[in-house]
């Protein structure tokens, strides 16, 4: 059970996925509706990785929660192993397809309760899901522990208070994994951790993946980090994906604007290596996603923005066959005919 | 970049190879229920104007503590010793009173987290003049003109309008513009960024280190970078100390260090981070283990536990930092090569 659904369709499949939300004003802050995850549609395949970037605002956390019906979104459609998540009519459908998929998030000590021993939290899922009996509990917690790298005997009797974030970022990464998923939902899920310790836990994911047959969605803001773990890449900005690829190639020639002002804007830890240089275009602010820009979201801050990009939204389209992108303007040539979805294989809907 | 000394800082330092701040066999203290806890342990630092130093190291390397200690805002709790000097004026053991009066003028300091470090309930143009008119001899209006002034510099757009917004008002970045323009206020000699873009996008990040680093030209300032990221401190630090468990445990120019790594900590360091350069799904080469109880310390190399050239004599005799190469530091008894293979070391 831990694999896709062997019918060659992908394990998830997103497909015009609209996440809205309706503030008020307050304190001098404009009401009105947030547009958080605008027409956004991408797959993840059985045993791959996908990883998401974007910068704070840009709509990926929204989206994942999306997928997890945490909130269900405002319109689209969420298929998870052949059953549409936004709109299974039947709660037992959705019951079993969240113990398919498994989230881990990024703060350690707030996603775990301080009052409960690592084995109480790592057994709950299966306590929920009303799963064997208590010795097959006891067995099988103790399984995931030392899968993760954790002594149950060392460990179960310990609260979240007494551990490393590390620590508890493997506590929460058993959990995910007591209900065998298929799916693991990252979202920034080392991103608070100390360089050494991230590094143990990317290692752990990644071991998990070929061990266990796992995919991942992967959401961090770090595109190196993201790079370590991805088969395909997917890059958003303002609720909007710009670019899908596979990872290799995306880093190495990148076909959208952000993506490349993104890759410029890190640094390097060898020196030799020119210092991260932003364009002009791109200082100041993203838009608000109260009020975002017309056409192509990113044209604001573009250093290729023209007038088509504030008349009309750049359609998909495909540079190679598994790499997408949606821009009028984009650093390579692409086909000129869309092919209807991001790291969709072509078939339109 | 070199660190060639601007004119206007010689004539604002008087002499230009003097230290702006210097730091010697600094030892912080915490008192606990239990046992003190040992967070900085003997450390020595040195900044010069119009230099960037970049203090590196993982949470409880006492980087962060260290930079509080010299902006004395260290907790009771906490025994200070040694010696913190800025230009030839002793800190330690100042009054809270007189180290104000003498930090406010010639430090300033901005932290990782900008929208907890403004009051939330204060116009940020008012949180401006206020640190403008505590140390400088100007009215309202020209305190205020100042502050637009300040907002301007720190390239906050429409400065003029967000002069009378509130921190909630603006997003991560512009806030941290702002708690820079009120860092520079009083156009210190010595600025410290504790982790000062950790929480900022990458595309902000290298905005607002653009922006440091210019102003730390104009007005050759020194600046001291705290942080985690070895990428940040290649990219901006003219020199780099690596911190382990409350020492300087490697030391050198930039550009050195990172060709010439000696302490296999900083290896480990360099290893384990994340690289655009690196292919998906390579294994990151990464240590085991974790960083030492501040609380009882070995009498040995702390680093010990986990390194992979451990020999009996770092578990019996703690290397001290030295100078084995020109203007590179480090301690360690068995140092890596030049050729040392990334990875070699796992485990």
């Amino acid at each position: 059970m831990t694999t896709g659904n062997g019918t060659g369709r992908p394990l998830l499949e997103v497909r015009n996925l609209v996440q809205e939300f309706v503030v008020r004003a307050h304190g001098g802050v404009r009401g009105g509706v947030v547009h958080a995850v605008s027409d956004v549609s991408f797959e993840v395949r059985a045993g791959e990785t996908l990883g998401v970037v974007g910068e704070t605002g840009s709509g990926k956390s929204t989206m994942v929660r999306s997928v997890l019906q945490a909130p269900p979104p405002k319109s689209g459609e969420v298929w998870f192993q052949g059953v549409d998540l936004a709109t299974a009519r039947r709660r037992r459908d959705l019951v079993a397809a969240r113990r398919q998929m498994q989230a881990v998030f990024q703060d350690p000590y707030g996603s775990l309760d301080p009052k409960w021993t690592v084995f109480s939290i790592v057994e709950e899922p299966l306590a929920a899901y009303r799963t064997g009996d208590r010795r097959q509990r006891r067995a099988r917690v103790e399984e995931v522990l030392d899968l993760v790298g954790l002594d149950p005997s060392v460990f179960g009797d310990r609260k979240p208070g007494q551990l490393s974030g590390g620590q508890c970022q493997r506590v929460a990464i058993a959990r995910a994994l007591t209900l065998a998923p298929a799916l693991i939902v990252c979202d920034e899920a080392v991103s608070s951790l100390d360089v050494l310790s991230q590094a143990q836990v990317l290692n752990l994911f990644e071991r998990l993946r070929t061990e266990l047959g796992l995919s991942y969605l992967f959401i961090a803001h770090d595109l190196a980090l993201v790079k370590q773990v991805s088969d395909r890449v997917a890059v958003m900005y303002l609720g909007t994906l710009c670019e899908v690829g596979p990872a290799e190639e995306l880093y190495r020639n990148p076909l959208h604007p952000y993506t490349k002002a993104l890759l410029d804007s890190i640094p390097s830890p060898d020196p030799e290596r020119p210092r991260p240089r932003v364009p002009d275009e791109l200082a100041g602010e993203p838009p608000s996603p109260l009020d975002p820009p017309s056409g192509c979201r990113f044209r604001t801050r573009c250093p290729r923005a023209a007038d088509i990009c504030a008349a009309e939204a750049p359609p998909v389209r495909a540079a190679r066959p598994d790499h997408t992108v949606a821009c009028h303007f984009p650093l390579s040539p692409v086909a000129p005919v869309s092919p209807a979805r991001h790291g969709g294989d072509g078939a339109a809907d | 970049m070199t660190t060639q000394i601007q004119p206007d800082a010689a004539a604002r330092t008087g002499d230009p190879d003097a230290p702006l701040l210097t730091i010697e066999n600094l030892e912080v203290t915490f008192r606990t229920r239990d046992a003190p806890v040992h967070a900085v342990r003997g450390v020595d630092l040195t900044v010069y104007a119009g230099q960037t130093l970049a203090v590196i190291g993982e949470s409880g390397s006492g980087k962060t503590v260290t930079s509080r200690a010299v902006m004395g805002l260290l907790p009771r709790t906490a025994s200070v010793r040694g010696s913190i000097r800025l230009g030839d004026r002793q800190m330690v053991g100042l009054g809270e009173k007189e180290l104000r009066k003498c930090l406010g003028r010639e430090v300033g300091m901005i932290f990782q987290d900008p929208a907890r470090s403004l009051n939330p309930t204060m116009r940020i143009g008012s949180q401006l003049t206020e640190a403008i008119r505590v140390h400088l001899p100007l009215d309202r209006r020209q305190a205020r003109e100042r502050a637009v002034e300040l907002l301007a510099m720190v390239r906050l757009p429409a400065p003029a309008r967000r002069f009378h917004e509130y921190p909630h008002q603006l997003s991560g970045g512009m806030r941290q513009r702002v708690m820079i323009a009120i860092a520079l206020a009083c156009q210190p000699r010595l600025l410290i960024a504790d982790e000062a873009t950790t929480a900022l996008d990458v595309t902000t990040q290298a905005q607002i280190m653009d922006l440091l680093l210019d102003l730390q030209q104009r007005f050759a300032m020194g600046l001291v970078l705290i942080s985690h990221d070895m990428g940040l401190a290649a990219s901006y630090a003219d020199q780099v100390a690596v911190m382990y468990a409350g020492r300087v445990v490697e030391r050198a120019p930039t550009r050195e260090m990172i060709a010439h790594v000696r302490m296999p900590y900083t290896r480990a360091l360099l290893d384990a981070t994340p690289r655009l350069e690196r292919p998906p799904h390579a294994p990151l080469p990464v240590i085991s283990g974790r960083p030492p109880d501040l609380r009882a310390l070995d009498p040995g190399c702390a680093f010990a536990p986990r390194c992979s050239r451990v020999r009996e004599r770092c578990r019996q005799e703690r290397p001290e930092l030295a100078e084995h190469q020109p203007r590179h530091e480090w301690a360690c008894f068995f140092p890596c090569a030049d050729d040392t293979i990334p990875g070699e070391d796992e485990r």
